[in-house]
């Protein structure tokens, strides 16, 4: 059986790491490609590279970066920011990149998604979805969940899954931050609409938060988060021990 | 000097870098003469079987694979790279593979209950089969150590030749050989350490101890 993952998330800014990290025994705390290393030593079952830089020299920064980190690190990449166009989806998996996950891309022009998929495969398109719920609904959010798009979210995934969408990252704006764990209602409702992978982020505070992620939910593939590891809250290697303890399957 | 044959199909970037990673020198290449010199070949490949037998065709690339196959040379087919070795695939159509390993590459669905998700994709662990000798492609890893998978074909009508399966619901075949020939339907390039010990051991195939 394929086991759970736990996906620690970067972002990329100007060539660095920011949103703050943490670590105890790293010089460079905000080298990407140290950092990669340090997780992927620690058995992060992925990586995600998030480039939230705005000017094109940042990224062509960004694209060097994940170049190197590729070159260094031997487990699944998924890269994600700016990528607006099929054009975009050509330049990261060049330099390394196995998946490519859309966002504020595909809401703008959803036929990025049919396109990405018929060119690299399902497997290849990973579509990020930032919801938040609005009169009852879960309502999908733009431009890094500042402006409210109209759109539910269950029939934009929906939508998304049937066009090649191969794998969701379901990211909670109502959870994300507060460190109370994962969105279980909301990812309960997108459990019951697709059948391909889906990463739950939004929420992790602790070990507990996963393990009540994946026995409440079965069919979520992957955990991620960002703070809590890169400030050493949670350790990779402890929360894959906890959880394999408790009956998870996992890669250790 | 190791041949990592490029025929059009897919991204030799992580390849390339995790072969170099562990000290082994590539060239990436789509010329005949090259193969024909290199000590050791690598077919790589994603995506659709017919199209991928098609432009391995186009190029006569198939013929040098088959040739040098044929002299002993020591090959390794990853993941779509890996079904081009048996006789036929069967995605969009039947289309004819390379014939050195026996066997048919079909649905990962017709092995699997309702209920499990394709593609088959994650980290699962490897299984040896029972009564065989362990192949020396795994000399330096441990059964039950995790590689990466992505896929929704398998190999099919091969069990002579398996040397590796995942439990996904039912046994897939994770990796095959017969002779000088390797196939291996996970991605080691992208399967940490193991999968560097796994490209390790091929580089040294056939090298003198």
């Amino acid at each position: 059986m394929t086991t759970k993952r736990i996906i620690p998330c970067l972002d990329v800014k100007d060539g660095r790491v920011v949103k703050g990290v943490n670590f105890l025994g790293l010089a460079d705390v905000s080298s990407p490609v140290k950092l990669a290393k340090f997780y992927s030593g620690c058995g992060a079952d992925e990586l995600v590279f998030y480039d939230i830089t705005a000017s094109a020299e940042g990224r062509a920064l960004f694209t060097d970066i994940l170049k190197e980190v590729a070159s260094t690190i031997f487990i699944p990449l998924t890269v994600g920011g700016g990528i607006n166009t099929v054009k975009d989806f050509d330049r990261v998996l060049k330099c390394g990149a196995d998946k490519v996950s859309v966002n504020s891309g595909a809401l703008r022009d959803p036929s990025l998604i049919p396109a990405a998929a018929k060119k690299y495969g399902n497997q290849c398109v990973v579509l990020s979805v930032d919801a938040k719920r609005v009169d009852g609904q879960f309502r999908v959010f733009a431009k890094g969940g500042r402006i409210d798009t109209g759109l539910d979210a269950l029939e934009w995934i929906r939508s998304g899954v049937a066009n090649g969408a191969g794998e969701i990252v379901l990211n909670s704006i109502d959870t994300d931050g507060v460190k109370n764990g994962f969105d279980l209602e909301m990812l309960h409702a997108v459990c019951e609409v697709v059948d391909i992978p889906i990463i739950a982020s939004g929420g992790a505070g602790c070990a507990e938060h996963f393990k009540m992620l994946f026995h409440s939910l079965p069919k979520v593939d992957a955990g991620l988060a960002a703070s809590i590891f890169h400030f050493g809250e949670v350790s990779i290697p402890d929360l894959k021990h906890a959880l394999a303890a408790d009956g998870i399957h996992m890669r250790l | 000097m190791i041949a990592i044959i490029d025929y059009g199909v897919g991204n030799l970037f992580s390849l390339k870098s995790s072969l170099a990673a562990i000290g082994a020198e590539t060239i990436v290449t789509g010329n005949p003469e090259t193969i024909r010199r290199a000590s050791k070949l690598i077919l790589p490949g994603v995506g659709a079987f017919g199209d991928a037998a098609m432009l391995l065709r186009q190029n006569g690339l198939d013929k040098s694979v088959i040739k040098e196959a044929g002299n002993g040379k020591p090959l390794l087919g990853i993941c779509l790279g890996m079904q081009l070795l048996f006789d036929y695939g069967t995605e969009y159509g039947q289309h004819a593979g390379l014939g050195l390993i026996p066997g048919s590459v079909r649905p990962v669905r017709e092995y699997i209950p309702n209920g499990y998700k394709i593609p088959h994709i994650g980290w699962n662990a490897l299984r040896f089969p029972t009564g065989k000798p362990v192949s020396p492609l795994f000399r330096h890893i441990r059964e039950g150590d995790f590689v990466y998978f992505v896929h929704s074909f398998c190999g099919a009508d091969c069990e002579e030749s398996i040397i590796a399966s995942a439990e996904y619901g039912g046994l897939l075949p994770a990796a095959v050989a017969r002779g000088n020939v390797y196939g291996v339907q996970f991605h080691p390039e992208k399967s940490g350490d193991v999968g560097l010990n796994i490209l390790r051991a091929f580089c040294e195939e056939g090298e003198t101890c």
